[in-house]
């Protein structure tokens, strides 16, 4: 007999990559990999991207660190993560004093109405944080 | 498949020494994730791993994509130099096929 409860977990079940959403503990690890595990502090940073998208597909997005870009003290990497697309990943960028503004412009794709992670590691070992909120009217992930 | 596609940069082709300069990359390439459908089909995996740009063969800025990289992938960054160099800008794809563009700028 198939109650309720098994015929929801088969369609939990079933593979369903248009619709699916990377789950909270894939966020998690994305952010790890990024951090390290250290605990990022917010503000220095500034994450802009359009409050809503008609083209999710495209969606322009800007990071900027407040930092001197000297060799004293530079921006070492910019990691982007998307909190509800099929897989968190956006991209990493390697930075170094000869980038003369630690910004980085970019296009990214985002899946459904969400929240996009800017985390920026300074050549200190500081971290830090910004987050926006993005929506979205038409995905970007599945056409 | 092919090749990939002819990258575009817009670049400066004169700076002054030190001071910031904007640069434009465009790469048209479908970033296929591999999680899109077509007709009930999955479409096959085929995305750019990275761009690099090096300063004298000296890297200067690489990104990494993953799958949340739109596709034909721009980016603006701001970069300075101190003397006259030759900037190569590499975009590698995750079958390790290559297309570069090397760009002289001139410090006065």
């Amino acid at each position: 007999m198939t109650t309720r409860r098994t015929f929801i977990g088969f369609i939990a079940l079933l593979p369903l990559p248009w619709q699916a959403v990377a789950a909270d503990d894939d966020v998690a690890a994305a952010i790890r990999e990024a951090t390290g595990g250290r605990e990022p502090v917010d503000g220095g940073i500034t994450l802009t991207l359009p409050a809503r998208a008609e083209n999710g597909g495209q969606v322009p997005v800007t990071v900027a660190v407040e930092s001197p870009q000297t060799e004293a003290l530079f921006v070492t990497a910019i990691h982007l993560v998307a909190t509800r697309n099929p897989t968190p990943g956006i991209a990493s960028f390697a930075l170094t004093p000869a980038v003369a503004r630690a910004e980085v412009t970019t296009r990214i794709r985002l899946a459904e109405d969400q929240q996009v992670i800017a985390i920026a590691e300074l050549s200190d070992g500081t971290l830090r944080r910004a987050v926006a909120a993005a929506r979205v009217t038409v995905g970007g992930c599945i056409s | 498949m092919s090749g990939l596609a002819t990258p575009r940069v817009r670049i400066p082709r004169t700076v002054r020494a030190g001071e910031a300069f904007e640069v434009r990359t465009l790469m048209e390439h479908p970033m296929e994730t591999g999680l899109r459908q077509d007709g009930g089909r999955t479409v096959a995996r085929n995305m750019l791993a990275r761009l690099a740009i090096t300063v004298e063969g000296k890297p200067v800025f690489e990104a990494a994509f993953r799958n949340g990289t739109a596709a034909n992938p721009f980016h603006v960054v701001h970069l300075r130099l101190s003397r006259t160099a030759d900037l190569v800008f590499t975009w590698t794809d995750e079958a390790g096929r290559t297309a570069s563009t090397t760009h002289r700028v001139t410090v006065t």
